[in-house]
């Protein structure tokens, strides 16, 4: 065995970005863009989708039909490398308590696979303290936010409507596909119950984007969640990270997993060490600004690794609130079929990767038993057959008439045969994503008994529901049930739920939305980061992920992770510009 | 057009999509294959390809006489009608003997079942379940087929049966000759341009005004 030797990279960067997801990418681009010498490490491999994606696969050239292995939970054609476990990466959990974490080891991170969906927070959202007196107000407002949200749309392009709602702000939209056969029906009836249903909001190009030669347009084959192999959709790896490469100020490192951030005896971030998994070397490298990009909890994670004479308790970490205010989206669902699709009429409804309605929050929580809201979305129809299809014909073929005639639940044969053809493309379904508050007593922390493969302690989660999201579950339930209801679809899972498993709400971060474990905010007593995402603690860090989120309202954060990405990368230019960095 | 020169032609965007959707009609499509792309395809991560190869050199779960016994029971299941053809000519049999595999929570009550079967084929006829004849095969089935009206003591093979269905209809639905059948007609270059007319018109409903005018469109 030869001595531990730990390799010091030469090269001085005026970034080290550590991840390459959305908030990453984005930093990755902008300084690179601006002329930055930026290192990009990256915890997996190598990924573009032009070249790795499995796109237009069919089921039968999977081996096991596109189902789920514990490298791609989401199935054996999702995009996304890795997800609730990595062999060799335990997290753990404090009692009872049930976290799960999803973790995406790739260039671009779960970008490459995940649902597009590309929601600005509205003027509220920054502002709910305010409004319930419910955990904090952000230290900036939507006006802050807006002008990047802007540059967003028109630098990825997303598809949507102006509809002059409050808080969920008109943006610059390309036009959105026509709803689906199946989101006709969801639409009649709910509007007719009062729930609003309007086009989705997808970063996905349905037009060409004006000045962008790299980038394909969509072609409808409904497969975002297999990454785009013309780059017809967003992800980091192929919108964000590929042109960053390509202006040759930027040094990426693969299969780079990151021990710590390295701080000098000013408390300065100088660097960070990380490991080449391929060859499990060490290695150090050394920049002017240390940007952490790691994911909501990896972020943290790292910070509280970091500790120093001067920071005692972890990087950042003065405050004492690393890790913790960490929350999930809520989500709950419920599925059926709609017996007016039966023995339907066979054309390709692939659209676009996701739906093409949605229901924006609509109600005032002023008249309710739960602070916040939720949006609905929407699926069902005629999809690709994938491992699972067919299961369970035999909880459906006795319940309706088959072309006329009673059948026998179960069966075989010829008749059987006529069963499947029968129900496909009949199936519809509904699922709530809502805002949980964002608490000091979830939280994450580092489990003191327990190191990954790597030597790197690993991180011990708690988090729990509070009654707020239950109620908030008890209602999506009762909401989805109307809507069924409304449109004559009947309900074949999701409706006998009740207080015994807090009416189907999903475990918290099974929605894979984690956010604020890094927060910012004005008090450097009650916060890890400034208003630009900059730690109080260490002015030449910044952290550009889930962390740095108050709250997280009832929107998917991706599009806010880039807005703040973006506008960080911009604020460090400029104080570089002036020297202050 | 193949797929692989599909997805070429549209990233270097030298055809529209509109012409892809025309070439896709007109050309047979070749596929790869599938075991091939295990090993060696360009979407499969280092840790996939290596867990693969393990797999490949574990020996088969089934032994010869249960797979017989499979394929006699998936050709029950799904048999050749007027549409398409068998499980067996699916292949169907040997996704589940590579299933099996993987899923290795199945392989208890798939080894049981079909033990299980083979017990009351000899009790009642004195032979295992592919020997017995077709009548007899057919008996055997009708008893476990049928959940709401079987007897109770056929609990077992009736939970047995349904997994088999359940197993046997996602292996032939997701084969080629399934996909056809069931008549899944995407995945494939297209442009969107809404739900057909003659198919709005059956369901009574139309586009709204304002998606007419902010939806996007295609020619």
């Amino acid at each position: 065995m030869g001595e531990l030797q730990i390799k010091k990279q030469s090269k001085h960067y005026d970034a080290v970005i550590v991840g390459s997801g959305a908030g990453g990418g984005m930093a990755t681009y902008v300084l690179a863009k601006a002329g930055l010498k930026v290192c990009l490490l990256e915890a997996g491999p190598n990924f573009d989708p032009a070249v790795h994606s499995t796109q237009l696969k069919n089921p039968w050239e999977s081996l096991r039909r596109g189902a789920s292995t514990k490298f791609r939970p989401f199935g054996d054609f999702d995009g996304c490398y890795w997800g609730w476990d990595i062999d060799g990466e335990p997290y753990t959990h404090a009692n009872d308590t049930k976290w799960e974490w999803w973790r995406a080891r790739m260039l671009g991170g779960r970008t490459n696979h995940w649902g597009r969906i590309s929601l600005r927070f509205g003027p509220k959202d920054f502002k709910r303290r305010s409004i319930d007196g419910l955990g904090d107000d952000w230290p900036i407002g939507y006006e802050d936010i807006k002008p990047y949200y802007d540059k967003i749309d028109k630098l990825i392009g997303v598809f949507g409507s102006n509809e002059g709602l409050e808080n969920d702000p008109d943006g610059i939209f390309l036009p959105p596909p026509k709803p689906r056969l199946h989101e006709l029906f969801i639409k009649k009836a709910a509007t007719g119950i009062g729930v609003p249903v309007i086009p989705s909001r997808l970063s996905i190009l349905t037009k060409p984007l004006e000045n962008n030669k790299e980038r394909g347009q969509c072609f409808f084959c409904a497969q975002c969640n297999r990454s785009c192999k013309v780059y017809g959709d967003f992800s980091s790896s192929s919108v964000l990270v590929k042109p960053a490469l390509e202006t040759g100020n930027v040094d990426l490192i693969t299969n780079a997993m990151v021990r710590e951030v390295l701080t000098n005896k000013e408390g300065l971030a100088t660097g960070v060490s990380f490991i080449k998994k391929d060859e499990m070397q060490e290695y150090q490298v050394t920049g002017k600004t240390i940007i952490l990009a790691a994911s909501a909890c990896e972020s943290a994670r790292l910070l509280l690794n970091s500790k120093s004479t001067r920071h005692a308790n972890g990087l950042a970490n003065t405050s004492n609130v690393v890790g913790k205010y960490l929350h999930d989206s809520t989500g709950a669902a419920m599925g059926g079929v709609l017996p007016q699709l039966f023995d339907r009429k066979r054309y390709n409804e692939d659209g676009v990767g996701g739906m093409h309605v949605y229901t924006p929050w609509w109600l005032d929580n002023k008249k309710l038993d739960f602070p916040r809201g939720y949006h609905i979305e929407y699926w069902g129809g005629m999809s690709q057959p994938a491992y699972g299809f067919g299961w369970g014909i035999e909880n459906q073929n006795g319940k309706f008439l088959v072309k006329g005639k009673q059948k026998e639940a179960g069966g075989y044969g010829a008749s059987l045969k006529e069963d499947y053809r029968f129900f496909y493309g009949a199936g519809v379904g509904m699922a709530g994503r809502g805002e949980g508050i964002a608490r000091e007593d979830s939280y994450c922390e580092i489990d003191p008994g327990v190191v990954d493969k790597y030597g790197i302690p690993v991180l011990r989660f708690n988090t729990k529901w509070s009654e707020y999201e239950i109620k908030q579950a008890k209602h999506m339930k009762e909401t989805f049930k109307e809507i069924m209801h409304a449109m004559g679809a009947i309900i074949t899972w999701g409706a006998d739920d009740d207080e015994k498993n807090n009416y189907g709400l999903a475990n918290p971060g099974n929605i894979i939305h984690e956010a604020g474990t890094v927060r910012m905010g004005n008090d450097p007593k009650r916060s890890a980061l400034n208003k630009w995402c900059q730690a109080h603690d260490c002015k030449n860090l910044f952290c550009v992920d889930g962390g740095p989120f108050v709250s997280q309202a009832d929107k998917n954060i991706t599009w806010t992770i880039l807005a703040l990405a973006m506008r960080t990368s911009e604020y460090i230019i400029d104080e570089m510009k002036k020297q202050n960095l | 057009m193949d797929r692989r020169k599909s997805i070429k032609a549209l990233v270097l965007g030298t055809v529209s999509t509109g012409l892809l959707v025309e070439a896709c009609k007109t050309n047979e499509v070749k596929q790869p294959d599938a075991k091939a792309d295990a090993f060696t395809g360009a979407d499969r991560m280092l840790e996939e390809k290596a867990a693969y190869e393990k797999l490949m050199k574990e020996e088969n779960f089934f032994t010869s006489h249960e797979m017989d016994t499979i394929k006699v029971l998936q050709d029950i299941i799904i048999p050749k009608d007027a549409v398409s053809g068998s499980a067996t000519d699916a292949k169907v049999h040997e996704f589940i003997a590579y299933i099996i595999k993987e899923k290795t929570e199945l392989q208890t009550p798939l080894r049981g079942g079909l033990k299980w079967l083979d017990m009351q084929s000899l009790q009642q006829f004195d032979k295992v379940f592919t020997e017995a004849g077709q009548q007899q095969q057919i008996e055997l089935i009708d008893a476990i087929a049928w959940p709401k009206k079987a007897k109770k003591e056929m609990a077992q093979g009736v939970a047995f049966f349904s997994l088999m269905r359940n197993l046997v209809a996602t292996g032939f639905y997701t084969s080629e000759i399934g996909v056809k059948d069931v008549g899944y007609m995407g995945n494939q270059p297209n442009q969107w341009n809404g739900v057909p007319d003659e198919v709005l018109k059956q369901y009574g409903l139309s586009y709204s005004e304002k998606e007419l005018r902010e939806c996007a469109k295609y020619s």
